[in-house]
């Protein structure tokens, strides 16, 4: 069985952000990067399966510059074969579409049985780049998984709605899921698994020669969110803060009544 | 500017996000007609031409049925601006659509300003003014964000379509959230766990003020994630809306999943080592602290 994930390098969403010189994006000098928290749960599943099914191989995919190697060691640490890196300096200025283009025009002809990719990025969040590469490799797409079986060329899954409730769904391979949070538990490598990563295979593949579409949607430019009044922001030593938000509670609310 | 609207429709009801996609066509200032795969016995209150599609027919989750009712109606329609929520339905949809009609795809709206369509970026801390590049784009709204001030009303002139049923996805029912004891809804305080929290320990400071302030315990998303908390104990979209007269946010960022279950809570404290997290923006009072080391604090003070 042949298997693919696909995965981000991402800030860590804890970063202090500020806005690049050309006011476009975020500025990418001095941030922590790791892996996109939703394709931890990707890979995760992936190598379960590959574990799962005899002569199976899980290729893990990422598009960005060379720094993106280091989030894609981790996935070959957790238990991928091999890497493919799509070389991309400027990744961040393509749209979704340009991005599962060059996704799709990779694996078009390799015969993946089965695609993994996140729900969406922790940075974009648009959702978008794993249903795009099925519609362009005429897949079927099941997305936001919570829980996924895969046996006899079926699929078996549930998707998370609003509220609680789950869909059952099902479709035949070859295909292309999209992993919510929690549809898992995402391994930690161990220090052997990291030391074997580093002789796996790692091949870089230039962009250009996946004939990168024009982006269809422009980032005309990024700031943070307007602050809108907002409340009162109290600092202090633990105590004191303790005090004045009892004072504020028993006059604002009635609960301490 | 045309746009079409896609209506939300499950499990025998048609989702409040309807009134949303005809207050977002208001704010354009453009005419809009709507397609609803749903029933007539849950129109929506809408004045304007209403598309359906029997839910019966098309099937409760079928993408290619339902991506293709949408085309046969953009076809006739020509809008500039195909509308679904950013649901689980929405984003599972919009790509489908923006792929078959190579449009530009825009997803989760926050806001229009001067024309042009904001979303958010990193967890919400930064926003993006975007543009897209094709005749026709496929936009998705976030939840709560063109909540109309009114209810709306109307009723719309329909026309039916037929479903073709085919599709490679099977639908095989629904599976609904787990019942427990715990209704976080009835809660009149309810302090929360963040990822803030650090370890499932401190789980223990969190239920120990909730006592003390009489109310609940609740948690985000990644606390029930990493299976620190029952899942009956989530505030958010995915899990429990709450609105008590008091919400205590307790290490927890504010991802908009998060604050679309409680942000209408009566009064809001949030306590928070980073004074510029997203948490403050509904907030009334955002504490500027380490949790660990506040908490117990306020515990300790109130309970004496």
């Amino acid at each position: 069985m042949k298997l693919l994930v696909c995965i981000k390098q991402v800030p860590d969403m804890e970063s202090k952000f500020k806005v690049n010189a050309s006011g476009n994006w975020y500025d990418m000098a001095d941030l922590a990067w790791r892996m996109n928290e939703y394709d931890e749960y990707a890979v995760e599943q992936a190598v379960q399966l590959r574990q799962q099914v005899a002569d199976s191989d899980l290729t893990v995919l990422c598009i960005g510059r060379d720094q993106v190697k280091e989030t894609m060691k981790k996935a070959l640490a957790m238990g991928c074969d091999r890497g493919v890196h799509i070389l991309d300096e400027a990744s961040e200025q393509k749209d979704s579409y340009a991005i599962a283009t060059l996704i799709a025009n990779f694996a078009r002809d390799k015969g993946f049985d089965l695609i993994f990719t996140g729900l969406q990025s922790q940075d974009r969040g648009s959702a978008q780049v794993g249903v795009m590469v099925a519609e362009l490799l005429g897949l079927p797409s099941l997305t936001t998984l919570v829980d996924f079986s895969c046996a006899d060329g079926v699929v078996n899954a549930k998707r998370e709605l609003e509220g609680g409730t789950k869909a059952k769904v099902s479709c035949s391979l070859p295909a292309l899921v999209t992993c919510q949070l929690g549809l898992n538990t995402p391994r930690y490598p161990t220090l052997p698994n990291i030391m074997k990563a580093k002789r796996k295979e790692l091949l870089t593949i230039p962009a250009a020669e996946l004939s990168p579409p024009e982006a269809r949607l422009k980032t005309l430019s990024m700031a943070p969110p307007e602050k809108k009044g907002g409340g009162l922001i109290l600092e202090g030593e633990p105590a004191e803060l303790a005090d004045k938000l009892i004072q504020i509670l028993k006059e604002k609310t009635t609960v301490l009544a | 500017m045309k746009v079409l609207l896609i209506a939300e429709y499950r499990d025998g009801k048609l989702l409040a996000s309807s009134s949303e996609l005809s207050n977002f066509a208001q704010t354009l200032n453009a005419e809009s007609a709507m397609l609803l795969i749903g029933t007539e016995a849950a129109l929506p209150a809408y004045d304007g031409t209403l598309y359906l599609a029997d839910i019966a027919q098309a099937g409760e989750f079928n993408p290619s049925v339902h991506k293709q009712l949408i085309l046969d109606v953009i076809a006739k329609e020509q809008p500039q601006l195909v509308v679904l929520p950013h649901s689980s339905y929405g984003w599972d949809l919009a790509p489908r659509l923006a792929i078959a009609l190579n449009a530009a795809q825009v997803s989760e709206v926050v806001e229009v300003k001067e024309g042009e369509l904001i979303i958010p970026a990193c967890n919400s801390k930064l926003r993006r003014r975007v543009k897209p590049e094709t005749e026709i784009s496929v936009v998705t709204l976030q939840a709560g964000a063109f909540t109309p001030s009114e209810e709306p009303s109307g009723s719309p002139t329909v026309i039916k379509l037929e479903a073709t049923p085919n599709g490679d996805i099977q639908f095989n029912g629904y599976e609904a959230a787990e019942e427990t004891d715990v209704d976080l809804s009835k809660a009149e305080v309810i302090v929360s766990a963040g990822r803030g929290i650090g370890k499932p320990e401190n789980l223990e400071i969190i239920e120990a003020l909730a006592k003390a302030l009489g109310g609940e315990y609740g948690a985000s998303r990644p606390v029930v994630d990493a299976e620190w908390a029952e899942h009956s104990r989530q505030v958010g979209t995915t899990g429990q809306t709450v609105s008590p007269k008091l919400y205590v946010a307790c290490g927890i960022s504010g991802a908009i999943q998060h604050l679309a279950g409680m942000k209408k809570s009566e009064f809001i404290l949030a306590i928070n080592t980073d004074k510029d997290a997203p948490i403050g923006e509904v907030a009334d009072v955002l504490a500027v602290a380490d949790l660990k080391q506040l908490v117990p604090i306020l515990t300790e003070k109130l309970s004496a």
